[in-house]
């Protein structure tokens, strides 16, 4: 009854203030949509060469805008891509399908892969499992820098924009001490951090509908897994947020303050998104990425947007978010003694 | 019967100590005025008495239980010193909000609202943002929701700052008429010796140590002045005095 009277009070608040909605809502479609633009190569559709593919495989290809240009045994594939001016070539041998990607760009050779990960997946069965092996001409698949972006992307402005804006509300309870006048009624501090996290959270889980859906239709976002997974996902990464934003909101004396956890809190989490491949970072360095909520989300994500598993494989990830939102919620819970000790 | 005990409190903050072995209590019907200065401790009190605030040394009991005591807060009505409502509802999206912290029944929502409205004369703006109300719209509405849940108890810091004096008039005719019909215990604090001449009990307050307690006119009688600026200004410089030699 309290929590949701709670509830009703921050959601007619943020409903009314229209400005902070435009945040919570617009602003990562539209750093999203540019993202997309600076990081994607400029419309021009991948063009492969193949060999030996079944008629109905090419089909699939050229769904998905794939240029496909049909070959005859090549000796060399190299030249052959290299002569062509392809991105790939695509040779099926018995049972497995094997690219070779030219891969100066290596978000196109991502971008390629996925799409052939999913043309693979939405033919025959015994052809989903044996997958397909990717040869590189230039690099390897480590070169690539933006191949896990959008993904990661999706999460990284769940986390933000919810971190920002349930931190300010609680934070400007405080200062204009209402949180404290709050506290002079026989409301339990455990009930006002569930109102917080229910409130807030019902905007949050909008907000992560609209972002995932965007990105998948509109900008054509790589999505081989299922949307629900994506969604569960991006659900538990915003309650990381929510409770870690009210959090760190006890320490911060002004909206100033709360913005100065951005380079504290939000920038390193960045950086162990897995954009940097951690495993190259320095051991104690690494050490450190475990401590970032971020990253268990990020891989988790890519997981289901890029490889197409489902949440059973990264019920790791999501247990330890999970875990996170749950320390963070108690230690929302204690520190709210401050303004009462019961 | 004794609604209020303040036993010895002191409060230090750091080094600083600003409580030092405050003492009084409050009986049932009665309306305490607790004056002093700026920066004597008024508003420190008030918050250890609601337990918002822990005091290095002492304690309290309201209404035969110690603070803090979450069973407390729904006997307390209480009014803190600067405004906090919710800005962006309205004045009647603000007291609901309060009512239901107490699990108020609608009914007997509807009914509380439209008393303390009534009492504080806010009905015109009742459904109107407080963002649009004026220093003493909001104080009014400050007052409203401190007496939402109907408590026998009512804790006021500076309930009449920035209020026009027939308001206030009337807000203390409405005090007092609660206190004789309703036997509610009312603590108040205040710079205004006028209003402090309302109340059937003071303690005077004086860098955070309590000087002198009693009735307005035993307190004029004590000192053998007229009013009761002269109480404090005599009562504050016997403090001073006291402390020096001690
Ligand atoms: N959180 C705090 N930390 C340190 N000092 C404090 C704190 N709160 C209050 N004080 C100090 O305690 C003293 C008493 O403050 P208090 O607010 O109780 O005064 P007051 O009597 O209510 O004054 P006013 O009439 O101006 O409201 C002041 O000197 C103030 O500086
Ligand atoms: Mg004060």
């Amino acid at each position: 009854m309290r929590i949701r009277a709670l509830v009703r009070r921050i959601v007619l608040q943020l409903v009314r203030d229209k400005r902070t909605l435009a945040l919570l809502f617009i602003a990562p479609l539209l750093i999203l949509t540019l993202m997309h633009f600076l990081f994607t190569s400029n419309g021009v559709p991948s063009k492969i060469g193949i060999e030996g593919l079944s008629s109905e495989m090419v089909e699939r290809l050229e769904k998905l805008e794939i240029d496909v240009v049909s070959f005859q045994e090549t000796s060399d594939i190299e030249d052959t891509i290299i002569d062509n001016e392809l991105d790939g070539y695509l040779v099926s041998e018995g049972e497995t399908l094997s690219l070779t990607v030219e891969n100066t760009d290596p978000s196109r050779s991502n971008l390629l892969q996925a799409k052939i990960q999913q043309a693979i997946s939405s033919g025959p069965s015994e052809l989903v499992e044996s997958g397909f092996k990717t040869n590189y001409i230039y690099g390897s698949e480590h070169t690539s820098f933006f191949d896990v972006l959008s993904p990661i992307l999706v999460g990284f402005f769940v986390f933000f924009f919810v971190f920002l804006i349930s931190g300010i509300g609680l934070l400007r309870e405080r200062m204009t001490g209402t949180l404290e006048r709050l506290l002079s009624t026989p409301i339990r501090r455990w009930e006002i951090v569930v109102g917080y996290l229910i409130g807030y959270g019902l905007f949050a889980i909008i907000q992560t509908i609209i972002v995932v859906v965007y990105a998948v239709n509109v900008l054509d976002m790589v999505l081989v897994g299922s949307i629900w997974h994506v969604l569960v996902t991006n659900v538990l990464i915003a309650l990381v947020a929510l409770s870690l934003g009210i959090l760190l909101s006890s320490f911060a004396a002004s909206e100033f303050q709360m913005i100065q956890f951005i380079p504290l809190v939000i920038v390193p989490q960045v950086f162990f998104t897995g954009i940097i491949p951690i495993a190259g970072m320095p051991e104690w360095l690494q050490i450190f990425s475990k401590v970032m909520p971020i990253s268990y989300g990020a891989n988790a994500l890519k997981s289901i947007m890029y490889k197409g598993t489902g949440l059973s494989e990264v019920l790791t990830d999501l247990l330890v978010l999970i875990g996170f939102a749950t320390v963070f919620i108690a230690l929302n819970i204690v520190a709210l003694k401050k303004y009462r000790e019961i | 019967m004794s609604v209020l005990h303040v036993n010895n409190v002191s409060k230090s903050y750091g080094k600083h100590q600003i409580l030092c072995n405050v003492q009084f209590s409050a009986q049932q019907g009665q309306i305490v005025g607790l004056i002093g200065p700026s920066g004597s401790g008024k508003t420190t009190i008030i918050k250890i008495v609601m337990g918002m605030d822990h005091p290095s040394a002492g304690n309290v009991e309201v209404l035969q239980k110690q603070v803090p005591d979450l069973r407390l807060l729904k006997q307390i009505g209480y009014m803190a010193q600067s405004d906090a409502l919710y800005q962006d509802l309205t004045g009647y999206e603000n007291l609901t909000f309060f009512a239901s912290m107490f699990l108020m029944s609608k009914k007997e929502q509807q009914e509380r609202i439209s008393y303390v409205v009534n009492l504080v004369q806010l009905e015109s703006a009742i459904k109107k943002r407080v963002a649009t109300y004026s220093g003493g719209m909001k104080r009014r509405l400050s007052l409203a929701v401190a007496l939402i849940q109907n408590p026998p108890l009512l804790i006021l810091d500076e309930p009449t700052v920035g209020i026009d004096p027939e308001l206030r008039k009337s807000i203390w005719q409405e005090l007092t008429r609660l206190k004789n019909e309703e036997q509610k215990t009312i603590i108040v604090t205040t710079h205004v010796m006028d209003e402090a001449e309302k109340c059937d009990d003071l303690v005077m307050i004086r860098e955070g140590r309590v000087i002198t307690t009693g009735s307005p006119q035993k307190l004029k009688d004590d000192y053998q002045v007229t009013t009761l600026e002269e109480v404090f200004l005599k009562a504050g410089g016997e403090a001073h005095a006291h402390q020096s030699i001690s």
